[in-house]
Protein backbone atom coordinates (compact mmCIF):
# COMPACT_ATOMS: atom_id res chain seq x y z
CA UNK A 1 0.00 0.00 0.00
CA UNK A 2 1.23 3.47 -0.97
CA UNK A 3 1.00 6.48 1.34
CA UNK A 4 1.39 10.09 0.28
CA UNK A 5 2.51 12.66 2.87
CA UNK A 6 2.42 16.41 2.34
CA UNK A 7 5.11 18.56 3.95
CA UNK A 8 5.41 22.35 4.13
CA UNK A 9 8.48 24.46 4.69
CA UNK A 10 7.68 27.11 7.32
CA UNK A 11 9.43 29.49 9.69
CA UNK A 12 10.79 27.38 12.57
CA UNK A 13 8.39 27.25 15.50
CA UNK A 14 10.99 28.74 17.84
CA UNK A 15 11.35 31.92 15.78
CA UNK A 16 9.32 34.92 16.87
CA UNK A 17 8.40 36.55 13.57
CA UNK A 18 8.49 40.32 13.08
CA UNK A 19 6.00 42.25 11.00
CA UNK A 20 7.69 44.27 8.25
CA UNK A 21 7.49 48.00 8.79
CA UNK A 22 5.84 48.55 5.39
CA UNK A 23 2.98 46.22 6.38
CA UNK A 24 3.45 43.86 3.42
CA UNK A 25 4.09 40.75 5.46
CA UNK A 26 6.34 39.24 8.06
CA UNK A 27 10.10 39.33 7.74
CA UNK A 28 11.28 35.84 6.87
CA UNK A 29 14.62 36.78 5.32
CA UNK A 30 17.46 35.02 7.15
CA UNK A 31 15.26 33.24 9.68
CA UNK A 32 15.49 29.54 10.36
CA UNK A 33 13.09 27.45 8.28
CA UNK A 34 11.92 23.95 9.20
CA UNK A 35 9.33 21.36 8.34
CA UNK A 36 5.91 22.29 9.73
CA UNK A 37 5.72 20.34 13.05
CA UNK A 38 2.36 18.73 12.26
CA UNK A 39 3.77 17.51 8.93
CA UNK A 40 6.72 15.95 10.73
CA UNK A 41 4.18 13.96 12.75
CA UNK A 42 2.51 12.98 9.46
CA UNK A 43 5.78 11.69 8.00
CA UNK A 44 6.59 9.82 11.21
CA UNK A 45 3.16 8.14 11.18
CA UNK A 46 3.55 7.06 7.56
CA UNK A 47 7.01 5.66 8.23
CA UNK A 48 5.76 3.78 11.30
CA UNK A 49 2.96 2.25 9.19
CA UNK A 50 5.64 1.11 6.75
CA UNK A 51 7.73 -0.33 9.57
CA UNK A 52 4.66 -2.28 10.72
CA UNK A 53 4.42 -3.80 7.25
CA UNK A 54 1.00 -2.52 6.16
CA UNK A 55 2.55 0.15 3.93
CA UNK A 56 5.06 -0.52 1.17
CA UNK A 57 5.99 2.95 -0.02
CA UNK A 58 5.94 6.44 1.51
CA UNK A 59 6.04 9.39 -0.89
CA UNK A 60 6.66 12.88 0.48
CA UNK A 61 5.33 15.88 -1.46
CA UNK A 62 6.08 19.55 -0.99
CA UNK A 63 4.82 22.56 -2.92
CA UNK A 64 6.79 25.79 -3.07
CA UNK A 65 10.14 27.17 -4.18
CA UNK A 66 13.33 25.17 -4.81
CA UNK A 67 14.33 25.34 -1.13
CA UNK A 68 11.49 22.95 -0.28
CA UNK A 69 13.89 20.25 -1.49
CA UNK A 70 15.55 20.55 1.94
CA UNK A 71 12.21 19.80 3.59
CA UNK A 72 11.73 16.78 1.34
CA UNK A 73 15.24 15.55 2.22
CA UNK A 74 14.28 15.79 5.89
CA UNK A 75 11.15 13.74 5.20
CA UNK A 76 13.29 11.17 3.41
CA UNK A 77 15.76 11.14 6.32
CA UNK A 78 12.85 10.28 8.64
CA UNK A 79 12.09 7.39 6.27
CA UNK A 80 10.05 8.48 3.25
CA UNK A 81 11.12 6.49 0.17
CA UNK A 82 11.03 9.27 -2.38
CA UNK A 83 10.05 12.90 -2.83
CA UNK A 84 8.07 15.05 -5.21
CA UNK A 85 8.48 18.81 -5.39
CA UNK A 86 5.90 20.93 -7.14
CA UNK A 87 8.07 23.93 -7.78
CA UNK A 88 6.73 27.46 -8.07
CA UNK A 89 7.59 30.88 -6.73
CA UNK A 90 3.92 31.92 -6.72
CA UNK A 91 2.34 32.47 -3.29
CA UNK A 92 0.51 29.20 -2.66
CA UNK A 93 -2.79 29.25 -0.81
CA UNK A 94 -4.47 26.12 0.63
CA UNK A 95 -6.93 25.66 -2.26
CA UNK A 96 -4.06 25.71 -4.79
CA UNK A 97 -2.02 23.22 -2.74
CA UNK A 98 -5.07 20.95 -2.41
CA UNK A 99 -5.47 21.01 -6.21
CA UNK A 100 -1.79 20.17 -6.75
CA UNK A 101 -2.05 17.30 -4.27
CA UNK A 102 -5.25 16.09 -5.95
CA UNK A 103 -3.38 15.91 -9.27
CA UNK A 104 -0.61 13.88 -7.61
CA UNK A 105 -3.16 11.60 -5.93
CA UNK A 106 -4.63 10.89 -9.37
CA UNK A 107 -1.14 10.12 -10.68
CA UNK A 108 0.20 8.04 -7.79
CA UNK A 109 -3.05 6.43 -6.55
CA UNK A 110 -2.09 6.22 -2.85
CA UNK A 111 -4.50 4.47 -0.47
CA UNK A 112 -3.80 6.92 2.32
CA UNK A 113 -2.83 10.59 2.34
CA UNK A 114 -1.55 12.07 5.59
CA UNK A 115 -1.12 15.81 6.18
CA UNK A 116 -0.54 18.05 9.19
CA UNK A 117 -3.75 19.58 10.52
CA UNK A 118 -2.46 23.11 10.03
CA UNK A 119 0.69 24.96 9.09
CA UNK A 120 2.10 27.21 11.77
CA UNK A 121 2.62 30.14 9.40
CA UNK A 122 -0.82 30.84 7.90
CA UNK A 123 -2.68 28.77 10.55
CA UNK A 124 -5.31 27.97 7.90
CA UNK A 125 -6.24 24.37 8.76
CA UNK A 126 -7.74 23.74 5.31
CA UNK A 127 -5.56 21.75 2.92
CA UNK A 128 -6.36 18.20 4.07
CA UNK A 129 -10.10 18.75 4.12
CA UNK A 130 -9.97 20.50 0.72
CA UNK A 131 -7.98 17.66 -0.80
CA UNK A 132 -10.47 15.14 0.57
CA UNK A 133 -13.36 17.10 -0.96
CA UNK A 134 -11.69 17.53 -4.36
CA UNK A 135 -10.77 13.84 -4.55
CA UNK A 136 -14.16 12.75 -3.13
CA UNK A 137 -12.46 10.92 -0.30
CA UNK A 138 -13.50 10.48 3.33
CA UNK A 139 -11.48 12.36 5.94
CA UNK A 140 -10.43 12.09 9.56
CA UNK A 141 -8.93 15.34 10.78
CA UNK A 142 -7.03 16.01 14.05
CA UNK A 143 -5.98 12.36 14.40
CA UNK A 144 -4.47 11.12 17.62
CA UNK A 145 -4.50 7.40 16.80
CA UNK A 146 -4.46 5.58 13.47
CA UNK A 147 -5.12 1.87 12.95
CA UNK A 148 -4.71 0.80 9.34
CA UNK A 149 -6.19 -2.38 7.85
CA UNK A 150 -6.16 -3.60 4.24
CA UNK A 151 -9.37 -1.89 3.18
CA UNK A 152 -10.15 0.60 5.94
CA UNK A 153 -8.60 2.85 8.54
CA UNK A 154 -9.87 3.56 12.04
CA UNK A 155 -8.92 6.93 13.46
CA UNK A 156 -9.35 8.49 16.90
CA UNK A 157 -9.82 12.24 16.56
CA UNK A 158 -9.40 15.14 18.96
CA UNK A 159 -12.72 17.00 19.09
CA UNK A 160 -14.14 19.65 21.44
CA UNK A 161 -14.79 18.04 24.78
CA UNK A 162 -13.06 14.71 24.13
CA UNK A 163 -12.31 12.16 21.43
CA UNK A 164 -14.27 10.44 18.72
CA UNK A 165 -13.48 7.43 16.58
CA UNK A 166 -14.32 7.05 12.89
CA UNK A 167 -13.78 4.29 10.38
CA UNK A 168 -13.06 5.33 6.81
CA UNK A 169 -13.01 3.29 3.62
CA UNK A 170 -9.74 3.55 1.69
CA UNK A 171 -8.46 5.62 0.02
CA UNK A 172 -8.77 8.27 2.72
CA UNK A 173 -7.28 11.53 4.00
CA UNK A 174 -5.97 11.96 7.55
CA UNK A 175 -4.69 15.13 9.22
CA UNK A 176 -2.51 14.86 12.29
CA UNK A 177 -2.82 16.34 15.74
CA UNK A 178 0.02 16.72 18.22
CA UNK A 179 -0.51 13.59 20.26
CA UNK A 180 -0.43 11.15 17.35
CA UNK A 181 3.26 10.39 17.82
CA UNK A 182 6.62 11.88 18.70
CA UNK A 183 8.76 12.17 15.57
CA UNK A 184 12.18 10.50 15.77
CA UNK A 185 15.43 12.40 15.61
CA UNK A 186 17.01 12.02 12.23
CA UNK A 187 20.44 10.45 12.34
CA UNK A 188 23.44 11.41 10.23
CA UNK A 189 23.54 8.10 8.31
CA UNK A 190 19.87 8.57 7.42
CA UNK A 191 20.50 12.14 6.30
CA UNK A 192 23.27 10.81 4.02
CA UNK A 193 20.98 8.06 2.70
CA UNK A 194 18.21 10.58 2.05
CA UNK A 195 20.48 12.52 -0.30
CA UNK A 196 20.54 9.56 -2.66
CA UNK A 197 16.78 9.00 -2.74
CA UNK A 198 14.72 9.89 -5.80
CA UNK A 199 13.30 13.42 -5.94
CA UNK A 200 11.11 14.41 -8.90
CA UNK A 201 10.28 18.00 -9.73
CA UNK A 202 7.11 19.19 -11.45
CA UNK A 203 5.69 22.61 -12.25
CA UNK A 204 2.03 23.40 -11.52
CA UNK A 205 1.51 23.64 -15.32
CA UNK A 206 2.72 20.04 -15.70
CA UNK A 207 -0.14 19.03 -13.42
CA UNK A 208 -2.62 21.34 -15.14
CA UNK A 209 -3.32 23.37 -12.02
CA UNK A 210 -3.90 27.14 -11.84
CA UNK A 211 -2.35 28.23 -8.55
CA UNK A 212 -3.21 31.93 -8.73
CA UNK A 213 -4.03 33.23 -5.21
CA UNK A 214 -7.71 33.93 -4.49
CA UNK A 215 -7.19 35.92 -1.33
CA UNK A 216 -5.42 39.24 -1.57
CA UNK A 217 -3.42 40.22 1.49
CA UNK A 218 -4.03 43.96 1.81
CA UNK A 219 -1.78 44.43 4.81
CA UNK A 220 -0.12 42.66 7.71
CA UNK A 221 0.09 44.48 11.00
CA UNK A 222 1.27 43.98 14.55
CA UNK A 223 -1.38 42.69 16.91
CA UNK A 224 -2.52 45.20 19.53
CA UNK A 225 0.03 45.11 22.32
CA UNK A 226 -1.15 44.13 25.74
CA UNK A 227 0.73 46.11 28.32
CA UNK A 228 2.12 44.51 31.43
CA UNK A 229 0.11 45.44 34.49
CA UNK A 230 1.33 45.56 38.04
CA UNK A 231 3.00 43.12 40.38
CA UNK A 232 1.13 42.49 43.59
CA UNK A 233 3.07 41.67 46.77
CA UNK A 234 0.79 38.96 48.17
CA UNK A 235 -2.38 36.92 47.74
CA UNK A 236 -4.45 39.28 49.90
CA UNK A 237 -3.65 42.22 47.62
CA UNK A 238 -4.42 40.10 44.57
CA UNK A 239 -7.86 39.15 45.89
CA UNK A 240 -8.55 42.78 46.81
CA UNK A 241 -7.60 43.98 43.30
CA UNK A 242 -9.71 41.31 41.60
CA UNK A 243 -12.72 42.16 43.76
CA UNK A 244 -12.54 45.92 43.94
CA UNK A 245 -10.48 47.13 40.98
CA UNK A 246 -11.07 44.61 38.16
CA UNK A 247 -14.41 43.52 39.65
CA UNK A 248 -14.15 40.06 38.07
CA UNK A 249 -14.78 37.91 41.16
CA UNK B 1 -26.84 39.43 -0.05
CA UNK B 2 -27.59 36.74 2.51
CA UNK B 3 -25.27 35.00 4.91
CA UNK B 4 -25.68 31.42 6.08
CA UNK B 5 -24.46 30.39 9.54
CA UNK B 6 -23.85 26.70 10.15
CA UNK B 7 -25.10 26.06 13.68
CA UNK B 8 -22.98 24.28 16.28
CA UNK B 9 -25.47 22.21 18.25
CA UNK B 10 -26.04 18.95 20.08
CA UNK B 11 -29.41 18.31 18.38
CA UNK B 12 -31.26 19.43 21.53
CA UNK B 13 -29.77 22.89 21.95
CA UNK B 14 -27.63 25.48 20.21
CA UNK B 15 -24.02 25.86 21.38
CA UNK B 16 -22.80 29.36 22.32
CA UNK B 17 -20.24 29.44 19.46
CA UNK B 18 -23.21 29.78 17.08
CA UNK B 19 -24.16 33.11 18.70
CA UNK B 20 -20.76 34.70 18.08
CA UNK B 21 -20.87 33.46 14.49
CA UNK B 22 -24.28 35.11 14.00
CA UNK B 23 -22.75 38.43 15.09
CA UNK B 24 -19.98 38.02 12.49
CA UNK B 25 -22.60 37.13 9.86
CA UNK B 26 -24.66 40.24 10.68
CA UNK B 27 -21.49 42.33 10.27
CA UNK B 28 -21.29 41.10 6.64
CA UNK B 29 -24.30 43.32 6.00
CA UNK B 30 -27.19 41.22 4.71
CA UNK B 31 -29.87 38.87 6.06
CA UNK B 32 -28.74 35.98 8.20
CA UNK B 33 -30.05 32.44 7.92
CA UNK B 34 -29.03 29.47 10.08
CA UNK B 35 -28.66 25.88 8.97
CA UNK B 36 -29.34 23.32 11.68
CA UNK B 37 -28.11 20.04 10.20
CA UNK B 38 -28.90 17.26 12.66
CA UNK B 39 -30.94 14.23 13.56
CA UNK B 40 -34.10 14.68 15.61
CA UNK B 41 -32.91 18.23 16.07
CA UNK B 42 -36.26 20.04 16.18
CA UNK B 43 -35.43 21.51 19.59
CA UNK B 44 -32.13 22.93 18.30
CA UNK B 45 -33.92 24.42 15.29
CA UNK B 46 -36.49 26.06 17.61
CA UNK B 47 -33.69 27.52 19.70
CA UNK B 48 -31.96 28.82 16.56
CA UNK B 49 -35.17 30.60 15.53
CA UNK B 50 -35.04 32.59 18.80
CA UNK B 51 -31.59 34.08 18.11
CA UNK B 52 -31.82 37.84 17.63
CA UNK B 53 -31.11 39.00 14.08
CA UNK B 54 -31.78 35.69 12.34
CA UNK B 55 -34.46 35.84 9.64
CA UNK B 56 -34.73 32.17 8.67
CA UNK B 57 -33.79 28.77 10.04
CA UNK B 58 -33.25 25.87 7.68
CA UNK B 59 -33.68 22.57 9.46
CA UNK B 60 -32.20 19.53 7.74
CA UNK B 61 -33.06 16.43 9.71
CA UNK B 62 -31.61 13.07 8.77
CA UNK B 63 -29.93 10.08 10.37
CA UNK B 64 -26.92 10.85 8.15
CA UNK B 65 -26.41 14.07 10.14
CA UNK B 66 -26.45 12.49 13.60
CA UNK B 67 -22.70 12.41 14.14
CA UNK B 68 -21.42 15.51 12.32
CA UNK B 69 -19.60 13.45 9.69
CA UNK B 70 -17.77 16.00 7.52
CA UNK B 71 -18.71 14.33 4.23
CA UNK B 72 -22.45 14.47 5.00
CA UNK B 73 -22.59 17.89 6.66
CA UNK B 74 -20.59 19.43 3.80
CA UNK B 75 -22.99 17.88 1.28
CA UNK B 76 -25.92 19.35 3.24
CA UNK B 77 -24.38 22.82 3.16
CA UNK B 78 -23.57 22.51 -0.55
CA UNK B 79 -27.18 21.58 -1.30
CA UNK B 80 -28.24 25.13 -0.36
CA UNK B 81 -24.96 27.03 -0.85
CA UNK B 82 -26.00 28.66 -4.13
CA UNK B 83 -28.43 30.94 -2.25
CA UNK B 84 -25.73 32.62 -0.18
CA UNK B 85 -23.01 35.23 -0.52
CA UNK B 86 -21.37 34.25 2.78
CA UNK B 87 -21.20 30.87 4.52
CA UNK B 88 -19.92 31.10 8.08
CA UNK B 89 -18.89 28.33 10.47
CA UNK B 90 -17.70 28.78 14.04
CA UNK B 91 -13.99 27.86 14.39
CA UNK B 92 -14.83 24.80 16.47
CA UNK B 93 -13.51 21.29 15.81
CA UNK B 94 -16.68 20.68 13.74
CA UNK B 95 -16.54 23.96 11.85
CA UNK B 96 -12.87 23.53 10.99
CA UNK B 97 -13.57 19.99 9.86
CA UNK B 98 -16.37 20.82 7.45
CA UNK B 99 -15.79 24.36 6.09
CA UNK B 100 -12.81 23.58 3.82
CA UNK B 101 -14.76 20.76 2.14
CA UNK B 102 -17.49 23.26 1.28
CA UNK B 103 -15.00 25.87 0.04
CA UNK B 104 -13.12 23.37 -2.14
CA UNK B 105 -16.31 22.07 -3.75
CA UNK B 106 -17.37 25.66 -4.51
CA UNK B 107 -13.86 26.32 -5.83
CA UNK B 108 -13.39 29.29 -3.50
CA UNK B 109 -10.72 30.19 -0.97
CA UNK B 110 -11.67 29.83 2.67
CA UNK B 111 -10.97 32.65 5.09
CA UNK B 112 -10.04 30.95 8.37
CA UNK B 113 -10.49 32.23 11.88
CA UNK B 114 -11.63 35.79 11.16
CA UNK B 115 -11.56 38.22 14.08
CA UNK B 116 -13.05 41.25 12.31
CA UNK B 117 -15.30 41.96 9.35
CA UNK B 118 -13.83 45.06 7.68
CA UNK B 119 -16.27 45.00 4.76
CA UNK B 120 -18.35 42.26 3.09
CA UNK B 121 -15.25 41.02 1.23
CA UNK B 122 -12.44 42.04 3.59
CA UNK B 123 -11.56 40.46 6.90
CA UNK B 124 -8.89 40.41 9.58
CA UNK B 125 -7.38 37.14 10.70
CA UNK B 126 -4.43 36.25 12.90
CA UNK B 127 -1.45 34.44 11.37
CA UNK B 128 1.77 33.10 12.95
CA UNK B 129 -0.01 32.17 16.18
CA UNK B 130 -1.42 35.67 16.51
CA UNK B 131 1.96 37.38 16.18
CA UNK B 132 0.67 39.18 13.10
CA UNK B 133 -2.77 40.21 11.87
CA UNK B 134 -3.47 39.90 8.15
CA UNK B 135 -6.16 41.93 6.40
CA UNK B 136 -7.33 39.82 3.48
CA UNK B 137 -9.73 40.49 0.63
CA UNK B 138 -11.59 37.69 -1.08
CA UNK B 139 -11.98 37.79 -4.85
CA UNK B 140 -14.40 34.84 -4.88
CA UNK B 141 -18.15 35.05 -5.39
CA UNK B 142 -18.94 33.10 -2.23
CA UNK B 143 -17.08 33.78 0.99
CA UNK B 144 -16.57 30.64 3.05
CA UNK B 145 -15.46 31.71 6.51
CA UNK B 146 -14.63 30.25 9.89
CA UNK B 147 -15.16 32.64 12.78
CA UNK B 148 -12.90 32.89 15.80
CA UNK B 149 -15.63 33.16 18.39
CA UNK B 150 -13.57 35.22 20.83
CA UNK B 151 -13.41 37.98 18.20
CA UNK B 152 -17.17 38.63 18.23
CA UNK B 153 -19.74 39.25 20.95
CA UNK B 154 -22.50 36.69 21.29
CA UNK B 155 -25.82 37.57 19.65
CA UNK B 156 -28.76 37.47 22.05
CA UNK B 157 -30.05 33.89 22.29
CA UNK B 158 -33.65 35.07 22.55
CA UNK B 159 -35.80 37.82 21.11
CA UNK B 160 -35.85 36.62 17.52
CA UNK B 161 -38.72 34.86 15.78
CA UNK B 162 -37.36 33.41 12.56
CA UNK B 163 -39.40 31.12 10.35
CA UNK B 164 -38.30 27.51 10.29
CA UNK B 165 -38.08 25.90 6.88
CA UNK B 166 -37.20 22.26 6.40
CA UNK B 167 -34.71 20.96 3.87
CA UNK B 168 -34.36 17.38 2.75
CA UNK B 169 -31.52 15.64 4.56
CA UNK B 170 -28.67 14.29 2.43
CA UNK B 171 -27.94 10.60 2.01
CA UNK B 172 -25.00 9.08 3.85
CA UNK B 173 -21.73 9.14 1.86
CA UNK B 174 -21.04 5.53 2.77
CA UNK B 175 -17.33 6.32 3.04
CA UNK B 176 -16.99 7.13 6.72
CA UNK B 177 -18.78 5.80 9.74
CA UNK B 178 -18.98 6.82 13.35
CA UNK B 179 -17.61 4.29 15.84
CA UNK B 180 -17.76 6.00 19.21
CA UNK B 181 -17.13 9.04 21.33
CA UNK B 182 -15.39 9.53 24.64
CA UNK B 183 -16.61 12.73 26.16
CA UNK B 184 -14.58 14.08 29.01
CA UNK B 185 -17.12 14.27 31.81
CA UNK B 186 -16.85 17.46 33.75
CA UNK B 187 -19.07 19.49 36.02
CA UNK B 188 -16.99 22.53 35.15
CA UNK B 189 -17.89 25.02 32.44
CA UNK B 190 -16.51 24.36 28.95
CA UNK B 191 -13.32 26.31 28.28
CA UNK B 192 -14.60 28.27 25.32
CA UNK B 193 -17.71 29.35 27.23
CA UNK B 194 -16.26 29.84 30.76
CA UNK B 195 -16.30 33.31 32.34
CA UNK B 196 -13.31 32.40 34.48
CA UNK B 197 -10.50 30.01 33.57
CA UNK B 198 -7.71 28.78 35.81
CA UNK B 199 -4.80 27.18 33.98
CA UNK B 200 -1.82 25.22 35.21
CA UNK B 201 1.58 24.67 33.66
CA UNK B 202 4.44 22.22 33.83
CA UNK B 203 5.49 23.62 37.21
CA UNK B 204 2.69 21.54 38.77
CA UNK B 205 5.01 18.55 38.33
CA UNK B 206 2.48 15.70 38.12
CA UNK B 207 -1.11 14.87 37.21
CA UNK B 208 -1.90 14.32 40.92
CA UNK B 209 -0.51 17.71 41.94
CA UNK B 210 -2.29 19.35 39.01
CA UNK B 211 -5.65 18.12 40.28
CA UNK B 212 -4.82 18.62 43.96
CA UNK B 213 -3.72 22.25 43.54
CA UNK B 214 -5.76 23.55 40.59
CA UNK B 215 -9.13 21.83 41.01
CA UNK B 216 -10.06 23.52 44.34
CA UNK B 217 -9.40 26.94 42.80
CA UNK B 218 -11.51 26.11 39.75
CA UNK B 219 -14.29 24.80 42.00
CA UNK B 220 -14.19 27.88 44.20
CA UNK B 221 -14.48 30.24 41.22
CA UNK B 222 -16.80 27.99 39.20
CA UNK B 223 -14.10 28.24 36.57
CA UNK B 224 -13.07 26.17 33.57
CA UNK B 225 -9.81 24.29 34.01
CA UNK B 226 -7.10 24.80 31.41
CA UNK B 227 -3.48 23.81 30.90
CA UNK B 228 -0.41 24.83 28.95
CA UNK B 229 0.82 22.61 26.15
CA UNK B 230 3.86 21.72 28.27
CA UNK B 231 1.55 20.40 31.01
CA UNK B 232 -0.50 18.45 28.46
CA UNK B 233 2.60 17.02 26.78
CA UNK B 234 3.89 15.94 30.19
CA UNK B 235 0.61 14.11 30.79
CA UNK B 236 -0.52 16.29 33.73
CA UNK B 237 -3.76 17.31 31.99
CA UNK B 238 -5.92 15.96 29.16
CA UNK B 239 -5.43 17.37 25.68
CA UNK B 240 -8.79 19.09 25.46
CA UNK B 241 -7.76 21.33 28.37
CA UNK B 242 -4.96 22.77 26.28
CA UNK B 243 -5.06 26.54 25.80
CA UNK B 244 -2.90 27.92 22.99
CA UNK B 245 -2.27 28.15 19.27
CA UNK B 246 -2.68 24.39 18.88
CA UNK B 247 -5.38 24.05 21.52
CA UNK B 248 -8.33 26.20 22.53
CA UNK B 249 -8.45 29.95 21.94
CA UNK B 250 -10.16 31.53 24.94
CA UNK B 251 -11.08 35.02 26.10
CA UNK B 252 -12.74 34.81 29.53
CA UNK B 253 -13.38 37.70 31.91
CA UNK B 254 -10.63 36.38 34.17
CA UNK B 255 -7.72 34.08 33.27
CA UNK B 256 -5.48 32.84 36.07
CA UNK B 257 -2.21 31.24 34.90
CA UNK B 258 -0.34 29.32 37.58
CA UNK B 259 3.12 27.93 36.91
CA UNK B 260 2.88 28.82 33.22
CA UNK B 261 5.96 30.54 31.80
CA UNK B 262 4.08 32.08 28.86
CA UNK B 263 5.43 30.55 25.64
CA UNK B 264 4.30 32.37 22.47
CA UNK B 265 2.02 29.51 21.59
CA UNK B 266 0.23 29.70 24.97
CA UNK B 267 -0.13 33.49 24.85
CA UNK B 268 -1.72 33.10 21.42
CA UNK B 269 -4.57 31.23 23.07
CA UNK B 270 -5.39 33.53 25.99
CA UNK B 271 -4.06 37.03 25.50
CA UNK B 272 -7.49 38.42 24.62
CA UNK B 273 -8.79 37.59 28.10
CA UNK B 274 -10.19 40.65 29.87
CA UNK B 275 -8.12 40.31 33.04
CA UNK B 276 -5.04 38.11 33.27
CA UNK B 277 -3.45 37.01 36.54
CA UNK B 278 -0.05 35.28 36.54
CA UNK B 279 1.36 33.36 39.46
CA UNK B 280 4.92 32.22 38.88
CA UNK B 281 8.03 32.03 41.01
CA UNK B 282 10.27 33.16 38.14
CA UNK B 283 9.87 36.92 38.00
CA UNK B 284 11.40 36.96 34.51
CA UNK B 285 8.68 34.66 33.11
CA UNK B 286 7.21 36.09 29.86
CA UNK B 287 3.68 35.54 31.17
CA UNK B 288 4.14 38.64 33.38
CA UNK B 289 4.45 40.81 30.25
CA UNK B 290 0.76 40.23 29.48
CA UNK B 291 -0.57 39.92 33.03
CA UNK B 292 -2.69 42.66 34.60
CA UNK B 293 -1.80 41.33 38.02
CA UNK B 294 1.41 39.40 38.56
CA UNK B 295 2.28 37.56 41.73
CA UNK B 296 5.84 36.32 42.06
CA UNK B 297 5.34 33.35 44.35
CA UNK B 298 5.51 29.58 44.61
CA UNK B 299 2.19 28.34 43.24
CA UNK B 300 2.11 25.48 45.76
CA UNK B 301 1.65 28.00 48.55
CA UNK B 302 0.00 30.86 46.67
CA UNK B 303 -2.82 28.88 45.01
CA UNK B 304 -4.06 27.19 48.22
CA UNK B 305 -3.82 30.56 49.98
CA UNK B 306 -5.89 32.08 47.19
CA UNK B 307 -8.49 29.33 47.62
CA UNK B 308 -8.69 30.00 51.38
CA UNK B 309 -9.01 33.75 50.96
CA UNK B 310 -11.96 33.29 48.59
CA UNK B 311 -14.04 31.72 51.38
Amino acid sequence: MKVLVAVKRVVDYNVKVRVKSDGTGVDIANVKMSMNPFDEIAVEEAVRLKEKGTVTEVIAVSCGDAKCQETLRTAMAIGADRGILVETTEELQPLAVAKLLKALVDKEQPQLIILGKQAIDDDANQTGQMLAALADLPQATFASKVALAADKVTVAREVDGGMETLTLTLPAVITTDLRLNEPRYVTLPNIMKAKKKQLDVFKPEDLGVDVKPRLKTLKVSEPPKRGAGIKVPDVATLVDKLKNEAKVI
Amino acid sequence: MTALVIAEHDHASIKPATLNTVTAALACGGDVHILVAGANAAEAAKAAAQIAGVSKVIAADSASLAENLAENVAAQVLAIAANYSHILFPSTANGKNVAPRVAAKLDVAQISDITLVVSPDTFERPIYAGNAIATVQSTDATKVITVRTTGFDAAAATGGSAAIETAEGVADSGKSSFVGREVTKSERPELTAAKIIVSGGRALGSAEKFTEVMAPLADKLNAGLGASRAAVDAGYAPNDWQVGQTGKIVAPQLYIAAGISGAIQHLAGMKDSKVIVAINKDEEAPIFSVADYGLVADLFTAVPELVRSLD
